[in-house]
C-alpha cells in the first residue's frame, strides 16, 4: 500500500515536470538571467585584459629593475619607481579576482599584503636564502616590499642608492620583482589556456560555482581589501588609535589616495560591466539587477560609489598625512564606503539569492 | 444542565475509548528511527564540531543561559541522544529512553539558538508528549520482557499525536495569511528563481511569475487543509499523496535536511489501525531470523493499557500551551517579521528572506574614542548571519563584546551598533537605533524599544 503511494507520488511529480512547458503565456523577461554572459564579459573584457596589462607593466618593472641593479643611480631609481607605481595601479584592477589559479596559489597574498614587515625583509636580505612563496614571507614580498625597498630602506635617495651597492639588496629586489612577474604569468596562462572555459560555464547556484564565488569575492574585496585595508584600518576604525603607518604604499607616502581611487574605479567598473581597456559595457550585476526589476538598487549602489569617490577626493594624496592632520575626513570616507557594504552584502545578495559559501547547516 | 451532563458523559466516554496499540507502536518505531538517522547524519556532516564544539561563544535562549556546550563531551551527548532514540524504536525501557532522548535533544538545542529550526522544536515537543503516551504497549521489547502485550491503548493517546501534527500544519498555514506571502509571493519570488539549476523545472516553472503565486497560495491552502483531509477517511489517501509530494518538493528546493521525511513518516499515524498492523507484521517478518511472525509474547491483553490520569492532564495542559503560545506576538507592538518578538516556536516556516549587517562600535564614554569590531573574530559565519537580523541576538552579542573588552582593560565602555536589514526583497533599512548604548539595555520579554520601526506594512496574521 505504501509502495503504491510512492508510485503515485513519483508519477505526480513527473506530471508536474512535463506539463510545464506548453501553457506559459509570455516568455520575455521571465526566462532565467543569462549568468554565463556576465562571466564571459568579466573574463574577456575585465579580468584577462587587466592581467595582461599587469603582466606588461611588470615586464617593464623587471627591465627597469635590471637597469637599476646594473647601474644604481638616481635616473634608474626614478624610472624603476615610476614603473612600480604604474604596475601597482593596474594591480588594483586584479586583486579582487581571487578565483581559479589566483586562489589556488594565494596570488594576492604574495602580491599585496601590507604593512610590509621590515624585520622579515631585512632578515631575508641579511641571510640571503629565503622561500618567497612561504606564507611567513607574505608580508615581505610583492608591491609593499618593493615600496619599502625603493623608498624606505634609507632616509633619503642618496642613502638609498648607497644601499644598493650591496649585492644582497640587489638580489632581494630582483628576486621579489621576478617573483611577482612569474606569479602573474602563472595566473594569466591558466586563464588563457584552460580556466576561462571552466569559469564561464560555472553558473550553477552552488557554493562552489564561479558565479557565486565571484559575487562573494567581489563583496569580500570591497569590504576588506578596499574599505578596511585602505581606509578603515589606518584611520583607526578597528583599533583604539589611528594607525597611519598601515596605509598602502606607506614608504612612498604620496600615492595611497591614487591607489584607493583606482581600486574604487575597478570595483565600479566590475559592478557596471565596463571593459578594462575600452569604453564598452557588457553584461554585469547591473543588468542582472535590472532583469530582476531592481533598478532602484542598481542606481543606489552607483550613487553610493560616487559619494565615496567624492569623500576620497577630499583627502590628501598621502593618507598618513591626512590621518595625522585631520582624521575625521578619513573616517568620513570610510563611512561613505561603508554604505555600499550594506547595499552589496545585504540587498544585492538577497536579490541574487546566491548560496553563500560559508554557511553549512540545515535551514527551516 | 442537560448539555453539561451530556458533555461530561461524552468526555468520560471519550477517555474510555480504545484504539489499536499498533498505531502508537508504528509512530514510536518511525520516530525513533528517524531521530537515530538524524543524529548520525548530523554527526557525519561534522556539524557537532562546527556548530557546538569549536565556536567560543554561543547565543543563549533567555532563561537558559546555564546551558553550556560540553566541549568534546558534546559528542557523548549526541551519542546518548542517538542511542536513546534507538531504544525508543526498539521499545526497550521505553519510558526512560524517551525521557533521556527528550532531555538530551532539548539540551543540544538549547546550547545555541543560532541553530534554531522549527523542526528541531517539533522534535523536542513531540518527544516530550511521547513521555506520557504508552507507546511501548505493543510490539516492543518491554512487552516481551514483562510477558504482557497490550493490544489496545486509550484512543486519546493516538489523537494527541494527530493533534500535534495538525497544529504544526494548521498554524504554519495561518502564518502564511499575510500580504507578503499572498499578494507579493514573497519570499518564494526570491527563492524559486534561484533554483535555476534544477533539471527541466529550473529554467521554466521556477522562473514564472504565476508559479510563484500558485505556490504561495497552494502552500497556504495545503497547510490549512491537510490535517482535516488526513483525518477524513474519504480524503485520507489523496491527502497522504499530497503530503509526500509536497514534502519531497520542498526537499528538492530547500536545504531542510530530515524534516520532510519526519513529517511523511509522522503522517502515517492518520491511517487506520489495520494498516499499522500490516506495517508491524511486515517489520516483524523482515527482522525475524526464522521469517515467521514475531510472536514472542503469548499473553495478549485485550484490556486497554492503563494510563495514569496525571498523564492525561499533563497532555491537556501541554496542548493548551501549544495552542496559545504562537499568539503571544499579539502582545508586542510593531511588525512581527521585523522585530521577531514572538516569532520562534510558532510554526512560522519559510516565511521570510531576511538578511542584515551589523557593525558594532565600542566607545569609551569619557574620551569618545571608538573602534569597530570584526565580527568574524568572535562568531562563526552561521552565528554572524543569524545575529545580524535578530534583535535578541544583537543585544546578547553587544553584552558579550562589552564584557570582553572590559576584561581586556578598556574603560567606560559603550556598545553601539550600526545595522541594516532587508526583508522580503525590500531595500535594506536601519534596524537598531544606533544612538542606543546596548551595553546598558537588558534582555527581557518586554518590547525592545531600540528597534527602529519597520517603515512598511505587512497585513495579516
Amino acid at each position: 500500500m505504501i509502495k503504491k503511494f510512492f508510485l503515485v507520488a513519483v508519477i505526480f511529480l513527473f506530471y508536474t515536470c512535463s506539463s510545464s512547458s506548453d501553457d506559459s503565456p509570455e516568455k520575455k523577461k521571465e526566462d532565467s538571467f543569462d549568468r554565463e554572459a556576465v562571466l564571459v564579459n568579466v573574463a574577456d573584457n575585465i579580468i584577462i585584459p587587466a592581467l595582461e596589462d599587469l603582466s606588461q607593466k611588470l615586464v617593464a618593472l623587471k627591465t627597469n629593475k635590471d637597469a637599476f641593479i646594473a647601474t644604481p643611480d638616481q635616473t634608474n631609481l626614478d624610472a624603476l619607481r615610476s614603473s612600480w607605481l604604474s604596475a601597482y595601479e593596474v594591480w588594483q584592477h586584479v586583486e579582487m579576482f581571487n578565483i581559479g589559479k589566483a586562489e589556488e596559489i594565494l596570488y594576492s597574498f604574495q602580491m599585496n599584503i601590507y604593512p610590509v614587515s621590515i624585520t622579515d625583509v631585512e632578515a631575508n636580505i641579511d641571510s640571503g636564502s629565503y622561500d618567497l612563496t612561504h606564507v611567513n614571507n607574505n608580508d615581505a614580498v610583492g608591491f609593499p616590499a618593493v615600496d619599502y625597498l625603493l623608498y624606505g630602506v634609507a632616509a633619503d635617495d642618496a642613502a638609498i642608492l648607497v644601499k644598493y651597492e650591496d649585492v644582497k639588496y640587489k638580489n632581494y629586489l630582483s628576486d621579489v620583482v621576478n617573483q611577482m612577474d612569474a606569479l602573474t604569468d602563472e595566473v594569466i596562462n591558466d586563464w588563457t589556456t584552460s580556466y576561462r572555459d571552466t569559469f564561464i560555464s560555472s553558473t550553477s547556484n552552488t557554493a562552489s560555482s564561479a558565479y557565486n564565488k565571484l559575487v562573494n569575492d567581489f563583496i569580500f574585496y570591497y569590504e576588506k581589501g578596499l574599505r578596511a585595508n585602505k581606509v578603515g584600518t589606518p584611520a583607526g576604525n578597528f583599533s583604539a588609535n589611528p594607525l597611519p603607518d598601515r596605509v598602502e604604499a606607506f614608504y612612498n607616502n604620496e600615492v595611497s589616495k591614487t591607489l584607493t581611487l583606482e581600486a574604487l574605479t575597478a570595483a565600479e567598473n566590475f559592478f557596471n560591466g565596463n571593459a578594462y581597456n575600452s569604453s564598452s559595457t557588457g553584461e554585469s550585476y547591473v543588468t542582472h539587477l535590472k532583469s530582476l526589476d531592481n533598478s532602484a538598487l542598481e542606481s543606489l549602489i552607483n550613487t553610493q560609489f560616487s559619494g565615496a569617490r567624492e569623500k576620497i577626493n577630499e583627502l590628501e594624496n598621502s593618507f598618513s598625512n591626512q590621518i595625522n592632520t585631520d582624521n575625521t575626513k578619513m573616517t568620513q570616507a570610510y563611512d561613505a564606503l561603508q554604505l555600499n557594504v550594506v547595499s552589496l552584502k545585504v540587498d544585492m545578495l538577497q536579490a541574487f539569492n546566491v548560496s553563500v559559501d560559508y554557511v553549512d547547516a540545515d535551514g527551516d | 444542565m442537560f448539555f453539561t451532563e451530556n458533555m461530561k458523559l461524552n468526555y468520560s466516554k471519550y477517555l474510555e475509548k480504545k484504539a489499536s496499540g499498533a498505531s502508537l507502536a508504528v509512530f514510536r518505531i518511525g520516530f525513533g528511527i528517524m531521530m537515530c538517522i538524524s543524529i548520525i547524519r548530523f554527526w557525519s556532516k561534522g556539524w557537532i564540531d562546527t556548530l557546538y564544539v569549536s565556536p567560543t561563544f554561543h547565543f543563549k535562549y533567555f532563561g537558559f543561559e546555564w546551558v553550556k556546550a560540553l566541549g568534546t563531551y558534546t559528542y557523548v551527548l549526541f551519542l546518548i541522544c542517538g542511542f536513546s532514540a534507538f531504544l525508543v524504536a526498539l521499545g526497550y525501557k521505553y519510558r526512560i529512553a524517551i525521557i533521556v532522548f527528550f532531555l538530551s535533544f532539548t539540551y543540544i538545542e538549547l546550547i545555541d539558538k543560532s541553530t534554531y529550526l522549527n523542526h528541531y522544536y517539533f522534535v523536542s515537543i513531540a518527544s516530550f508528549l511521547m513521555i506520557f503516551l504508552p507507546a511501548n504497549a505493543y510490539f516492543s521489547i518491554d512487552a516481551v520482557k514483562r510477558k504482557k502485550e497490550y493490544l489496545y491503548v486509550p484512543k486519546w493517546t493516538i489523537d494527541a499525536i494527530k493533534l500535534l501534527l495538525g497544529i504544526v500544519y494548521f498554524y504554519a498555514g495561518l502564518a502564511k495569511i499575510n500580504s507578503d506571502w499572498l499578494f507579493k509571493a514573497m519570499p518564494l519570488k526570491i527563492w524559486l528563481p534561484s533554483k535555476y539549476d534544477i533539471p527541466v523545472l529550473g529554467t521554466t516553472l521556477m522562473q514564472e511569475n504565476w508559479f510563484h503565486y500558485a505556490m504561495s497560495w497552494s502552500g497556504m491552502i495545503y497547510d490549512l487543509c491537510i490535517p482535516f483531509l488526513l483525518l477524513c477517511k474519504k480524503t485520507r489517501n489523496i491527502a497522504f499523496v499530497l503530503v509526500v509530494v509536497f514534502h519531497l518538493f520542498t526537499r528538492i528546493l530547500f536545504p531542510i535536511g530530515m524534516f520532510p521525511y519526519i513529517m511523511i513518516v509522522g503522517s502515517i499515524i492518520f491511517f487506520d489501525a489495520s494498516l499499522h498492523q500490516k506495517i508491524i507484521d511486515f517489520v516483524s517478518r523482515t527482522f525475524n531470523p526464522f521469517k515467521r511472525k514475531w510472536d514472542l509474547v503469548t499473553r495478549k491483553q485485550t484490556a486497554v493499557k492503563p494510563v495514569k490520569k496525571l498523564a492525561f492532564y499533563t497532555v491537556v495542559v501541554f496542548f493548551a500551551i501549544q495552542l496559545l503560545f504562537p499568539w503571544r506576538y499579539l502582545a508586542y507592538p510593531g511588525e512581527l517579521f521585523w522585530t521577531e518578538e514572538g516569532y520562534r516556536f510558532s510554526w512560522r516556516v519559510m516565511l521570510m528572506e531576511k538578511m542584515g549587517v551589523a557593525n558594532f562600535k565600542i566607545v569609551d564614554a569619557k574620551t569618545n574614542k571608538f573602534f569597530y569590531v570584526d565580527n568574524s573574530d568572535f562568531l562563526t559565519p552561521l552565528q554572524e548571519k543569524q545575529m545580524s537580523f535578530q534583535p535578541d541576538f544583537i543585544l546578547e552579542y553587544a553584552h558579550f563584546l562589552g564584557n570582553h573588552f572590559k576584561k581586556q582593560g578598556h574603560k567606560n565602555i559603550q556598545v553601539f551598533v550600526d545595522s541594516y536589514v532587508a526583508l522580503n526583497g525590500r531595500l535594506s533599512q536601519p534596524f537598531i537605533d544606533k544612538s542606543v548604548n546596548l551595553y546598558q539595555e537588558k534582555e527581557s520579554f518586554k518590547h525592545k524599544k531600540w528597534i527602529v520601526p519597520f517603515n512598511d506594512e505587512i497585513k495579516g496574521l
